[in-house]
């Protein structure tokens, strides 16, 4: 696979003096879905922008399909699309107008059937004539999307797509993502929900404090950060662990009435077995067993509070 | 250059002004039937000639500047302002434009909207008073120059302006005061000398004086020193222009 997007170190000190960016490097695929995860203020927005020519980096480079943002602005402009994070739309525009404008502004000729295509891909196109001011905040997201769609791109920004979005609206986003995912486009999103990134990315990417501190396959990233926990139920619930039992670190839940058990899935054993066999030896009755997988939050939350002291991150650590 | 995208932003500042047409339409006819009325006929009839032309006449070019001047700054301060304001500027600041697109589609259409005010004026203005166009071409050059050049200012002070606020300062507090006092409603030689020679600091002299001379065939100052003036000036607002896409001032952080 290629690299469509490449960044290299890319820094960005505002003039007031604050670093959003601390030399940024990533290589993003064609054809995938990136999630940038990180909490407010981590250099998301900053980073998208600085890709897409709206804010001025102060050193390092961007290119894009092969062409340099800057030297070859033009060029590599041309195969963005951009999603903002704030509703910024005229509000007595139409829909169909601001979306054939959006196309028009990259130089694209008016394309009747295209724009159709596009506002019947995200329902907008029965409120085609609507005037922005009439429309319902997700509709105003999905116009956004249109927009940026309306010149064919071949990568997509999502900045902070479902943020204040109901749940309903969130999922139909995430089908949206996925059949722009299937029609070829690749994909960038910036987002503080961790379910939104484990439910439609390929790559998650941690950011914070203007770096990057990894980039994962998805599962690579779970499976190899990620912890899992048995729970035994028992039938009847116990006072205290049997000290036979003493060697597996186990807590005791749900009034007595459960073991945990939390387990490394990368270890060759995992112990499960030798558990099970000793609970029974210490003359337990199970009731039911289930396990649970720690969630890109468990592991998302443990990065964050490690900081950016991890010197020895995987900034970069792309394609 | 890319076409498409200076006639696409050319066409949706445009169709703001079809959107309030009669508005844009109205009020030139009546600002400019309510000066004559009180210009032309109530004083204007105890006015005696200026230079030969009859003062109802000879308020025209002027009366024309200065609604020009202001529709001008007033249409392309907003046109930029706007998005700035509700923050779609990011579409034009991502789009892949240069510079000389986004002023050419928004300083074009603002310049369109002053032009056709003009025209309307100059229309109303020929329903109350005799006027003959000694020099039509030079008249049309000045017109649309002056135009291009103010809604080039404008667009600088829509870039410059942080709030609402602002967007009116620079019109209010200096292009009102600069119309009235470069000989709009007056020709300078009835100014005392001092006051003469400070007037000649005055940028809107030469537009007046020159837009004055291609209907009248008289004029303050030079013809010749007018169109160096206004050309100038619109080097100048250009200037300015490619500085702020240089460096992002204001719009890219």
């Amino acid at each position: 696979m290629t690299a469509i997007l490449s960044i290299r170190d890319l820094r960005k000190i505002y003039d007031g003096g604050f670093e959003a960016l601390k030399g940024v490097s990533l290589d993003i695929e064609e054809g995938e879905i990136l999630a940038l995860l990180g909490p407010n203020g981590a250099g998301k927005t900053t980073l998208i922008s600085t890709i897409c020519g709206i804010t001025t980096a102060s050193s390092g480079s961007v290119s894009v399909g092969g062409f340099d943002n800057v030297a070859e602005f033009r060029a590599a402009r041309s195969l963005i699309g951009l999603v903002p994070q704030e509703i910024t739309l005229e509000p007595f525009a139409k829909v169909h107008d601001t979306v054939s404008f959006s196309r028009g502004l990259f130089g694209k000729p008016a394309d009747p059937a295209r724009i159709e295509e596009v506002l019947r891909k995200l329902t907008l196109w029965e409120k085609r004539d609507a005037k922005i001011m009439e429309l319902s905040g997700g509709m105003k997201r999905r116009v956004l999307i249109a927009k940026a769609l309306a010149h064919d791109p071949r990568i997509l920004f999502l900045d902070e797509p479902t943020a204040g979005v109901d749940v309903e609206l969130r999922k139909d986003m995430w089908e949206i993502v996925a059949e722009l995912k299937a029609s070829g486009v690749t994909i960038i999103l910036t987002t503080h929900y961790i379910e939104e990134a484990e439910a439609i990315a390929d790559r998650v990417g941690v950011i914070t404090g203007g770096e990057l501190l990894l980039v994962e396959p998805k599962e690579q990233l779970m499976a190899r950060m990620g912890q899992k926990q048995l729970e035994v139920q028992l039938t009847a619930a116990v006072s205290e662990i049997p000290t036979e039992l003493g060697q597996y670190n186990l807590q005791l839940v749900n009034g007595g009435g459960t073991l945990l058990y939390t387990y490394d899935t990368r270890a060759e054993r995992t112990g499960i077995t030798h558990l099970l066999n000793d609970v029974a030896q210490a003359g337990l009755v199970l009731a039911d067993v289930q396990t649970r997988e720690s969630s890109l939050e468990d592991i998302f939350v443990g990065l964050v509070s490690q900081g950016t002291n991890s010197e020895g991150s995987v900034s970069g650590d792309a394609a | 250059m890319n076409w498409t995208a200076v006639a696409t932003i050319y066409r949706a500042e445009m169709a703001r002004f079809w959107r309030t047409f009669m508005q844009s339409f109205i009020s030139p006819v009546l600002s400019t039937s309510l000066y004559f009325v009180v210009f032309g006929s109530a004083i204007g009839s105890r006015i005696q000639e200026v230079d030969g032309v009859e003062y109802g006449a000879f308020i025209v070019p002027g009366l024309i500047m200065l609604s020009v001047i202001t529709q001008s700054i007033s249409n392309a301060s907003f046109g930029i302002y706007f998005p700035k304001f509700i923050g779609n500027i990011y579409e034009i600041l991502s789009a892949p434009i240069n510079f000389l697109e986004v002023v050419a589609g928004f300083v074009g259409a603002a310049a369109t909207k002053s032009l056709f005010i003009g025209v309307v004026i100059l229309a109303t203005a020929s329903l109350f008073v005799d006027l003959t166009i000694q020099h039509p071409i030079a008249m049309v050059a000045f017109l649309v120059l002056t135009c291009l050049s103010f809604s080039l200012m404008g667009f600088i002070i829509g870039i410059w302006a942080g709030n609402f606020e602002q967007l009116q300062l620079v019109p209010l507090l200096v292009v009102t005061p600069l119309v009235f006092l470069g000989g709009s409603f007056y020709s300078i030689s009835m100014l005392p000398p001092v006051w003469q020679a400070v007037t000649l600091f005055n940028p809107v002299v030469y537009l007046v004086s020159g837009f004055r001379w291609a209907f009248f065939g008289q004029a303050d100052v030079p013809v010749l020193l007018s169109l160096c003036a206004i050309a100038a000036f619109t080097l100048a607002c250009m200037g300015v222009i490619w500085w702020i896409f240089k460096t992002g001032w204001r719009i890219r952080a």
